[in-house]
């Protein structure tokens, strides 16, 4: 195993792990937007969706835990690289000067750590509720085969946290931060994995912005709609 | 003095093989017993410090730039002969031996000459086979074209950066021989004078450019591969670093230095915009392909290139050599240039330029064919006049740009000084009275990977250098003299900078010892030489100290070698009194102005001897002989 | 023009170093950037004062020891171009520049504006060669290779090691450079047999030289004079993957 240890101890090895860790989370991502946007489909949909999740039980943990592990490498290792990028130049240039570089390139550890406050905020809201316990504790009893049952009322939730101006504003920034970052990480996993040339540079770039904007308008829709009224409570 | 060449008997063809055979060898398990001290890192310096390594020889390498990879071979353009005959167009080892010797205008020695193009074809190989991205056909057979006026298409090329790529060749095995500890490299490191002990050649005495030591280094053999001296007109297409000193300071320690006056001046240069010009820079000279020379017919017309009708133009090339016109070779092409300008008919700033219009090519080929063909040196032309090749005409000038002499050496790369080996650029012995174009790459390389290893065993097997060590008192006395120098440089603390002399002295060299020299001129530069010589020993103001990093004292040191160097190159320049090749002298040309030799009097190398500070120079003379390739006369009419 | 510069000085690498401010009066627009700077030190030595110390030799744009970072972009605001090809025209009467050394922890600062930049040399004798001894090498036509690829491994090779990109990288990251030599000698039959050897031995050496990480900002290709494409880095990267996964321990 002389070769893993060689491999991930170098710059190249480690930033492909963090390559890698990265595409990992933009399929989270996905997911994770893709699962959400049954906010549109109603309460039961999306409650149902919770409900599903949860009852996967242990595999969830397991899943959890796959995530965390995969987020904690990601940000670890960048945070790593980071820092002996700044040691590489000790002394600062007095006039700096930038010529190609992108803004989502240069601010990716900028965004990736207001990416990461945000997703603290984020657990503390919807996961854990502890933000608003009013909001996270509703339940909502549904019938079942074996008789009612009281499940999470995730959309509840959701509708009453996106009420707030400032939450959703949150939100919505924080995505486009997402998509910032994303931008310049989708394209950056080709390149760092050595799969990118000359021929599909350009769809690789377009394929990054793309998602990005994906990503940002359908995260972000949901705050949107909840505010101009478009998903709301039931019977209201 | 004695010169004995070492030329081993026999024709021509055979000498080589017949002196490999005899030389003496070292055995594999003794040569790590061998120290060699190899003085620059070019395609010469470099080629051999690598090759003696992988031999098993203990090698220390010296340069003065911050890396091996920045000597100045790296600056050729246009390509390496080789005896291929790739191009089935009836090329030879005989026929490049017989356009080196003739093209040398019969100042070469014939022995040497004829080794350098048997060892051609071995060049290319080993360059391939290093990874030299050479250009290329489709089918992936080695394209190669015609330079400088060659009959075949003999060079090969890498763009238009073929001295790049051969040298980072040489850098790479060079590398190789660092990583695996056979090679010590001393970069920043300049020579400053050469220990001689016993009669043998045994060290060098350096001072470190960033901390200002001085140390000594022994070792059994010493290699100089330094480069050539045209920085002594100050201004040429050499690096602004690029000196003599180490050529120079062999020379004191007795060393033969031979054809000083033979320098090349190079047609297709950019010409000089003012006077804080600090280097010229040249051009591919392939740019004559399609190029047309002219001037205007009347002195001072300030009218724009394009404002001037055709009858009123001077295509001065094409008028006087109507079969070679604008390709005549190299010395031709710049002399008719000055001589134009003289006359008052110079173009650009200060009058020294003439045109090179690429109008008529244009539109016979259209312009893409032009940007194909000479799109990057347009572009750089561009660059530093600011003027649009494509919309008006180049300016061009002369400048100098290679050396032909240099230390004398015997066949085995040998100079006077036994154990002192030269190399490359800095010896004199292959090019004659003019070098050939794309021929400079493949003497450096031939001497550095397929001569010098093979002569410098011998060496070692037949003389033997015994042990000896920085401990010496010889080393001690010449350390000593370079702090003392170093000390009185920092000392004078006069008005003028360093550089305010090499400028005034290359001013000098240029109009008096340039180009077209005359007996008046160069009696007049012995005089000036030693008058600014004088006032630059009372005079530079050199500012720091010498134990630091100090720019201005490295060109203290070199142009005070400068100023001791041109004296006898003018005095060669005025002993040789015939023209032939880069060496013209005014009073010998036909009435075409075509330079004429006198070979009944000047068929040798000039090897002048140090005779120590104040002393005129001894001469000494090897003659030349030519059984192999009658002696001609040029005509390029 | 009149010109006003901002330039580092710094006696020695232990040195702190900080900005001295020197008023030019008279600068042709013809000058080269270097030839500017001579005309300073000129000045200077005729004041008595230390002239700027900078590296310089070719003054053709290839030998690659010229240098300087000139208001915050290595080689200055021309593209493809040297410092020492870099022309006044291109600033105007009455500008203030500001010129630097490339700052890198690889790269100490000797004097003024001359770095150390041996880590690349240290690089290369890490595996940026062929393994071949002089002597015994085939006829140059016996392998033949494509134009393609003679032109791609040139595209490379042309590098001339001034590290302007690791001066521009925001990390000082040097892939740039060593990816160049390993693309130079991967695009043709003679750099194979070592290519994988040669692609993790060198990022090796980068690595312990204390250059930084690429993060494919792509700086270090537009400031490099030879306009070397961030490509090569990509294909180094395969490479040095390749050879993990597949070669050797």
């Amino acid at each position: 195993m002389n070769w893993l240890a060689r491999l991930l101890g170098s710059s190249v090895g480690r930033k492909m792990l963090v390559a890698l860790t990265g595409l990992a989370l933009v399929g989270f991502v996905i997911a994770h937007m893709l699962g959400n946007l049954q906010v549109f489909l109603g309460p039961d949909a999306l409650n149902s969706y919770a409900a599903k999740l949860k009852s996967l039980g242990a595999l969830l943990w397991v899943m959890r835990g796959g995530l965390l592990a995969v987020f904690v490498v990601h940000v670890g290792l960048a945070l790593k690289l980071a820092a002996e990028n700044k040691a590489a130049r000790p002394a600062a240039y007095a006039r700096p000067g930038r010529v190609q570089s992108t803004l989502g390139a240069r601010s990716m550890v900028l965004t990736g750590l207001m990416v990461l406050l945000f997703v603290l905020y984020h657990l503390a809201h919807f996961t854990f509720g502890w933000t608003h316990p009013e909001h996270a504790t509703a339940t909502e009893a549904v019938q079942t085969l074996t008789g009612p049952v009281n499940r999470h009322d995730v959309y509840y939730m959701v509708v009453m946290g996106f009420r707030q101006p400032l939450v959703s504003g949150l939100y919505i920034a924080a995505m486009a931060l997402l998509a910032l970052h994303m931008s310049h990480g989708v394209q950056s996993v080709f390149q760092s994995l050595g799969l990118n040339n000359r021929k599909y540079e350009d769809p690789i770039r377009k394929l990054a912005i793309g998602l990005a904007w994906v990503i940002f308008l359908g995260n972000s829709s949901m705050p949107v709609a909840v505010m101009a009224g478009l998903v709301d409570l039931p019977g209201a | 003095m004695k010169l004995e060449s070492a030329i081993p008997e026999g024709p021509v063809e055979g000498k080589w093989d017949k002196h490999r055979f005899e030389m003496k060898l070292v055995n594999p398990a003794n040569k790590r017993k061998f120290r060699v001290l190899v003085v620059g890192s070019g395609l010469a310096g470099g080629s051999a410090a690598a090759t003696l390594a992988e031999l098993g020889y203990e090698v220390l390498c010296f340069c003065f730039q911050d890396s091996a990879r920045r000597a100045h071979s790296i600056a050729a353009q246009g390509g390496i002969n080789a005896a291929k005959n790739y191009q089935n167009d009836g090329d030879s080892v005989y026929r490049l031996f017989y356009d080196t010797v003739k093209g040398g205008d019969f100042r070469s020695r014939e022995a040497n000459v004829y080794r350098l193009a048997q060892v051609s074809a071995n060049i290319i190989d080993q360059c391939v086979a290093q990874g030299v991205p050479f250009a290329r056909e489709y089918g992936g057979q080695l394209a190669n074209r015609s330079f400088g006026g060659a009959q075949v298409s003999r060079t090969f090329y890498a763009r238009g950066q073929t001295g790049q790529q051969l040298l980072l060749g040489c850098y790479a095995g060079l590398s190789r021989q660092v990583g695996l500890g056979n090679v010590k490299m001393f970069p920043r490191t300049e020579l400053l004078d050469v220990v001689v002990v016993d009669g043998l050649a045994r060290g060098i005495v350096t001072r470190d450019l960033v901390s200002g030591k001085v140390e000594s280094f022994a070792g059994d053999a010493v290699v100089l591969a330094t480069g050539g001296y045209s920085n002594v007109f100050y201004l040429s297409t050499n690096a602004k670093g690029c000196n003599v000193t180490a050529a120079w300071r062999a020379h004191k320690r007795g060393a033969g230095f031979a054809n000083p006056c033979y320098t090349q001046i190079h047609p297709t240069c950019i010409p000089q915009s003012g006077d804080h010009q600090s280097k010229l820079t040249l051009m591919s000279e392939s740019l004559r392909n399609d190029g047309r020379v002219w001037v205007p017919k009347e002195p001072g017309d300030t009218r724009k290139p394009r404002d001037i009708p055709e009858d009123q133009r001077d295509y001065y090339l094409e008028r006087k050599y109507p079969s070679f016109g604008n390709l005549a070779p190299r010395d031709i092409a710049s002399r008719s240039a000055k001589e134009a300008c003289d006359a008052g008919l110079g173009v650009g700033p200060g009058g020294r330029g003439v045109f090179l219009d690429f109008r008529d090519a244009i539109q016979r080929l259209g312009k893409n064919a032009i940007e194909q063909r000479y799109g990057n040196l347009f572009e750089m032309y561009q660059r530093i006049t600011d003027d649009d090749p494509y919309e008006v005409p180049m300016r061009i000038y002369p400048a100098p740009h290679y050396s032909m002499g240099g230390l004398w050496v015997d066949y085995n790369l040998m100079s006077t000084v036994p154990g002192l080996h030269v190399i490359g650029e800095a010896n004199f012995s292959d090019h004659g009275a003019n070098r050939l174009g794309a021929s400079a790459l493949m003497q450096g390389l031939a001497d550095g990977y397929f001569i010098l290893p093979y002569t410098i065993g011998h060496y070692f097997a037949t003389h033997k250098p015994g042990p000896v060590d920085t401990d010496h008192a010889e080393f001690k006395r010449v350390e000593k003299e370079v702090e003392e120098r170093m000390q009185r440089f920092v000392s004078i603390g006069g008005k003028r900078t360093p550089d305010s002399f090499h400028r005034e002295l290359g001013r000098l060299m240029w109009n008096n010892v340039g180009m077209a020299r005359t007996k008046e001129s160069l009696e007049e530069a012995l005089r000036e030489i030693p008058r600014i010589r004088d006032e630059f020993w009372s005079d530079v103001r050199v500012v720091g100290g010498r134990s630091e990093m100090n720019n201005a004292l490295e060109q203290a040191g070199r142009v005070a070698d400068f100023l001791e160097f041109a004296e006898t190159m003018a005095l060669d320049a005025l002993t040789r009194d015939e023209s032939c090749g880069g060496h013209f002298r005014e009073e010998h040309q036909s009435e075409e102005g075509e330079a004429v030799r006198n070979d009944a009097d000047f068929c040798h190398a000039a090897v002048w001897e140090y005779t120590g500070e104040g002393n005129a120079p001894m001469e000494h003379r090897e003659p030349l002989d030519f059984p192999n390739v009658p002696l001609a006369t040029r005509s390029y009419k | 023009m009149k010109l006003t510069l901002r330039i580092w000085r710094q006696k020695g690498p232990d040195v702190a170093g900080d900005l001295e401010t020197h008023e030019l009066p008279d600068v042709s627009p013809d000058m080269s950037f270097l030839e500017m700077l001579d005309v300073l030190n000129e000045q200077l030595q005729n004041e008595g004062k230390e002239p700027v110390a900078f590296d310089h030799d070719c003054r053709e744009g290839i030998c690659g020891m010229c240098s300087l970072v000139i208001d915050g972009v290595p080689h200055g605001p021309m593209k493809a171009t040297t410092t020492c090809q870099l022309h006044m025209r291109t600033f105007h009467d009455g500008d203030t520049i500001t010129i630097e050394p490339f700052r890198a922890k690889a790269f100490p600062v000797i004097k003024d504006l001359c770095i150390d930049r041996g880590a690349f040399d240290r690089i290369s004798a890490s595996g940026g060669f062929v393994s071949v001894n002089t002597g015994g090498a085939p006829d140059a036509n016996a392998v033949p290779i494509g134009k393609e690829d003679a032109d791609a491994a040139m595209d490379a090779a042309a590098c001339i090691g001034c590290g302007a990109c690791v001066a521009a990288c925001p990390n000082a990251s040097a892939m740039l450079y060593v990816s160049a030599k390993v693309g130079h000698l991967a695009h043709l039959p003679q750099g194979q047999p070592e290519r994988g050897r040669r692609a993790r031995s060198m990022v090796e050496t980068m690595d312990a030289e204390g250059f930084g990480n690429c993060r494919n900002y792509y700086e270090c290709e537009a400031v490099c004079p030879k306009e070397i494409s961030h490509h090569f880095i990509g294909g180094m990267n395969r490479d040095f993957l390749k050879a993990n996964l597949c070669g050797g321990e």
